[in-house]
């Protein structure tokens, strides 16, 4: 039996896109453009098996070796540093990690600065580079209103469009860091499976490039 | 008695691996299972994780259960000239990077101390290789060599931060990150290209090694290339040769470990199980002149690689009432166990158990019969 490489991809809108790279690098699974809510797919020919995951559970998955590859965010990545190898930067879902503030805020170095954030170990690292005394709030979602009702001071989170932050009136008063989705592989599975990994990284690459 | 239906995967291996190393004439070093935690405060960045398990001892002494082997072995040996050989069967205690919690590791390993020359770097080598062949027959061991990327990390002339966010990019394979990192902070075109060769490369020695070192050539000092490429060149030609790749995506703490690094990988576990190099610079900050090579085989990753056909709790059954006598049902459970057979005797039969054969007991006869016949 051939030895299947297991790719996890985010479900949603980036692992369409993703998957559409796959396939254009001559690795397809016809079987994913079914309409069912099927998470798994296989091309057995080419030994291909593609599962949608959560995408902030992709690294999990990655990591713990069930899947050889898969696509994750660098905001992820960057949270929970996953002992993986990062090959490509795919120049998706490209956004940034920003402070965010109401308008009017002006920072009091005198104070510890109060920081509501999803992504505490990035928000920790970027104040600890700066020696700046922060209160990290942990909270899950919508952390925009936190600045907002006087919870903190000021937000760390991910800005696409900046829509959501004007409409709550928010402001960028910095970037963190850049972030799009990387193709990432298993430490071990990048030994075992190498031929199949480096010819995926050269084909992706190559429509990486030519978008560049 | 079938002891490989007995022994657990990681069990199995700890054997084979300690017959292996014995066999290359290394003596076991036992050790107590308590360290001064001084040891490991001196020398944290060297470990794992930094948390360690200490108590208070009766003396007042404050001490750590291991959660490492190399560091006791160097404070503790008594070296009296020439090379020090020993392997260890430990188990040592600390944080798991993905539980984030504290747990106990099975761990055997060998180190060489003290007059390391170059058949010892091979030895050591070769007695990885086997290490992770006695494990699986489908293994990779990966060298790469701390002088070399040092070397090349040194002709960048950045800061300190930059150079460490350079490492972690080598450490990752990742090529995209590197090349920003190393155009924000100015470095020339040509440079970032030899580190992105360094980074991309991995093969065979026989593949990497004829493209990588002619353009290493002039950054790297001669003798430290002629030394990776010899100790490689010989490793491929030799039966290990066949797992040896050559990574610099293996990278430890620069200021412990000095010249070669490796890390060893078997199909179905998803992360390296063994771990080892050269660590003179450690041997240095613990004062010692000499210089070391050793490696450890992590075996609690192989509990799941090594799964026995457990689909039966036990062989066989035995069923008994009041009327029996001990001796003469240890009799029935003795001549049942001498045919091969798990025994469990009991007087009603647990719901959930699994066996292959359930007999009854007939205690006034002193017979076994089908307990469904």
């Amino acid at each position: 039996m051939k030895q299947m490489l297991n790719i996890a991809l985010p479900k949603g809108r980036l692992g369409e896109k993703v998957y559409a790279m796959f396939e254009k690098a001559g690795f397809p699974c016809p079987a994913i453009h079914e309409d069912n809510r099927k998470l798994i797919f296989e091309n057995e020919e080419l030994g291909l098996r593609f599962f949608w995951a959560k995408p902030s559970d992709v690294p999990i998955y990655v990591e713990r070796g069930v899947a050889d590859i898969g696509v994750a965010g660098k905001d992820i990545l960057l949270e929970y540093l996953p002992d993986v190898y990062e090959l490509l930067d795919l120049q998706l879902g490209k956004c940034r990690m920003a402070v965010a503030a109401p308008r009017d805020f002006h920072d009091d170095p005198r104070r510890t600065l109060r920081v509501a954030t999803k992504f505490s170990r990035i928000a920790k690292n970027y104040y600890d580079a700066q020696g700046r005394d922060i209160d990290i709030i942990h909270l899950n979602g919508s952390i925009e209103i936190a600045p907002i009702i006087g919870l903190s001071d000021v937000i760390v989170d991910i800005v696409e469009t900046g829509t959501t932050l004007r409409e709550n009136n928010l402001e960028v008063f910095a970037t963190v860091v850049p972030i799009s989705a990387r193709l990432i592989a298993n430490k071990a599975g990048f030994k075992f499976k190498n031929a199949t990994i480096e010819e995926i990284v050269r084909g992706i690459a190559a429509q990486v490039e030519t978008k560049a | 008695m079938n002891t490989d239906m007995i022994l657990q995967g990681d069990e199995r291996a700890a054997l084979a691996l300690r017959a292996l190393y014995h066999s290359y004439g290394y003596t076991q070093y036992k050790m107590n299972k308590f360290e001064e935690y001084d040891l490991y405060v001196q020398n944290k960045d060297f470990l794992i994780s930094d948390n360690v398990i200490t108590f208070t001892d009766t003396s007042g002494k404050l001490l750590a259960l291991k959660p490492d082997v190399t560091l006791s072995i160097i404070k503790n040996g008594r070296r009296t000239g020439g090379v020090e050989k020993v392997y260890y069967q430990e188990n040592v205690y600390r944080v798991s990077g993905r539980t984030h919690a504290f747990r106990e590791i099975m761990q055997v390993g060998l180190e060489c101390i003290g007059e390391v020359d170059a058949y010892c770097l091979f030895e050591v080598l070769t007695l990885a290789a086997a290490s992770l062949a006695a494990i699986s027959e489908h293994a990779v061991l990966d060298v790469s060599h701390l002088g070399i990327v040092s070397a090349v990390l040194d002709t960048l002339s950045v800061t300190p931060d930059t150079r460490r966010a350079l490492l972690s990019c080598i450490g990752e394979k990742n090529l995209h990150e590197m090349t920003s990192i190393a155009t924000a902070a100015g470095v020339d075109a040509d440079k970032i290209a030899l580190l992105g060769q360094l980074i991309s490369s991995y093969g065979a020695p026989g593949d990497v090694l004829p493209v990588l070192l002619p353009l290493l050539r002039g950054v790297v000092a001669d003798g430290i290339l002629t030394e990776f490429s010899d100790l490689l060149t010989a490793l491929a030609a030799s039966p290990a040769g066949e797992i040896v790749r050559v990574d610099f995506s293996v990278v430890g703490d620069i200021g412990y470990y000095n010249g070669l690094v490796f890390k060893g990988f078997v199909a179905g576990v998803p992360e390296s199980l063994l771990s080892g190099g050269e660590y003179n610079g450690l041997m240095r900050k613990m004062g010692k002149s000499e210089n070391a090579i050793g490696f450890a085989v992590y075996l609690d990753a192989l509990e799941r690689l090594h799964e026995t056909d457990m689909s039966f709790d036990v062989d066989t059954v035995v069923l008994y009432d009041d009327g029996v006598t001990p001796a003469t049902l240890a009799e029935a459970v003795a001549a049942l166990r001498a045919s091969g057979k798990s025994t469990l005797a009991l007087r009603t039969l647990p719901e959930k158990l699994r066996y292959r054969t359930a007999l009854i007991f007939d205690g006034k006869e002193g017979t076994l019969r089908e307990a469904n016949a």
